[in-house]
């Protein structure tokens, strides 16, 4: 089997091995690996995010009418959705690889969870705080205590806890798999956070993107949604992909390919 | 799959299992306590506190709004199709406050079956349209013969 | 766009709008240069040699 240690050092490791040296092979082969290449692939998250967030912007403040009952105060709505949906994707995305990071041990899944909270936590932030400037003029209050509101609140220091979790364990496999496990946890809010507007009588309304039945919006209206959903998506990706990157250097500062990469590079 | 991995993952799945059931549990035996407002049809039913601040929810019935005296003071009614509440408000309104639109009262029940509101909120649902779009559909007098919190799957 | 004063005006709520675009604008920013910044204070700690332990 090929281990790939990058491109200077490609080496080929007998199938006749023995498991643990096989094992130990492949974990030190696929840092370096993932460092080089993930260089590359940022660019593929890295332009649609800006092409996709530059239309929805563009169009959700210029290009698109204003609503029928609010008027130009419900173009927030271009930043608000795609952001509560980031918060929601974004900690299902920690629990997959959480679930991953439990069961395969794998650290490449240990590192996405603690690239992507703070990510996913200023996202979190964004839905919240634009969702109480939109609140103030609509309603006629900045906050209330309802259950979407109260679980998306939750949500963020469930966020806020991964990361606290792991800047207060000192070694690098308890904290991965602690931040897993919380991860795995917290997921339950996510599908509390969406049904919340369905099983209780909310001040907040609706969905507005669904998987099932049609949305109640005007198709010039939806696209710059859809795509601002899409772009902010790319970008969760791109931040990630770079947090991750800087992670794995700083778990593995010490090891070879890194002085091999940086020092001498 | 090895054995350990099989174990470790029947682990994880039986702690979300449980966990889940006991949210699952925890959240039906607060479901009352979890509802932001009452809607009319549980008042008249009498399955709302009495004596104490609560919060009504639904529609401002079409026709019901009066602006008695010096125009400070509101008078409507809030309706969920099967019930109506007679509500006394006096103070600033929301922007989205009109006829048909869906509301919250803060307040308490008086002695004679009014509800005297001391904070109005405006809910709005998921429908967004541009005014053309709305005049086309003749949208905007709704009917206020749905319950508040069916608006959305409107 | 016809008119650029009534497009800042946004029907008279600017300042709920713009601060909302406003505050999206500084967090995706910070989330951005941060790593980036981080990524370098570190490949020059690596340089200098800060983690070789003898």
């Amino acid at each position: 089997m090929h281990v790939r240690l990058g491109h200077d050092e490609k080496t080929v490791v007998s199938l006749t091995m023995d498991k643990g040296v096989k094992q130990r092979f492949h974990r030190l082969g696929s840092s370096p690996y993932f460092y080089d290449a993930s260089a590359r692939w940022a660019i593929w998250l890295a332009v649609p995010a800006v092409i996709c967030i530059a239309y929805a912007v563009i169009a959700g403040l210029v290009y698109v009418p204003p609503d029928y009952q609010q008027g130009d105060v419900f173009r927030i709505l271009y930043i608000h959705v795609p952001s509560a949906w980031l918060s929601l994707f974004g900690y299902t995305a920690m629990a997959v690889a959480g679930v991953v990071a439990l069961v395969w041990r794998l650290k490449l899944a240990e590192i996405f969870i603690a690239a992507a909270a703070p990510v996913g936590a200023s996202f979190t932030f964004l839905a919240l705080v634009t969702g109480a400037i939109w609140g103030e003029p609509t309603w006629g209050t900045y906050w209330v205590w309802d259950a979407r509101l109260t679980s998306e609140l939750i949500l963020l220091f469930l966020y806020l806890g991964v990361i606290a979790l792991h800047r207060s364990i000192a070694s690098p496999r308890a904290a991965g798999r602690a931040c897993a496990l919380l991860s795995i946890v917290g997921v339950i809010n996510v599908p509390i956070i969406h049904y919340s507007v369905v099983w209780w009588t909310t001040l907040h309304q609706g969905a507005t993107l669904g998987l099932t039945g049609g949305s109640n919006m005007d198709a010039d209206m939806l696209w710059p949604l859809l795509a601002g959903a899409l772009g902010f998506t790319c970008l969760f990706g791109w931040l990630t992909l770079w947090g991750m990157r800087v992670q794995l250097l700083w778990r593995e500062r010490r090891s070879r390919w890194v002085m091999k990469r940086i020092a001498h590079g | 799959m090895t054995r350990t991995r099989r174990r470790r993952l029947l682990l994880v799945t039986c702690l979300l299992v449980g966990l889940s059931g006991a949210c699952a549990l925890m959240l039906t035996a607060f479901k009352q306590d979890m509802l932001y407002f009452h809607e009319p049809s549980a008042i008249a039913a009498g399955n709302v506190p009495i004596n104490t601040r609560f919060r009504v929810g639904g529609l401002v019935a079409t026709g019901s709004v009066e602006r008695p005296g010096n125009g400070l003071s509101v008078h409507f009614a809030i309706s969920d199709c099967h019930a109506t509440v007679p509500v006394r408000y006096r103070g600033t309104l929301p922007d989205l406050f009109r006829e048909g639109q869906g509301v919250i009262a803060y307040g308490k029940l008086d002695g004679r079956g009014a509800f005297v509101a001391d904070r109005i909120l405006a809910k709005h649902d998921s429908t967004y349209m541009s005014p053309d779009t709305a005049r086309a559909l003749n949208a905007g007098t709704s009917d206020a013969c749905m319950p508040a919190n069916m608006q959305a799957s409107r | 766009m016809a008119d650029w004063a009534s497009f800042w005006a946004m029907g008279g709520y600017a300042s709920y709008v713009w601060s909302a675009y406003g505050i999206a604008a500084a967090v995706i920013t910070l989330n951005v240069v941060l790593p980036v910044w981080y990524h370098r204070g570190l490949k020059r700690r690596i340089r200098r040699g800060a983690f070789i332990d003898d």
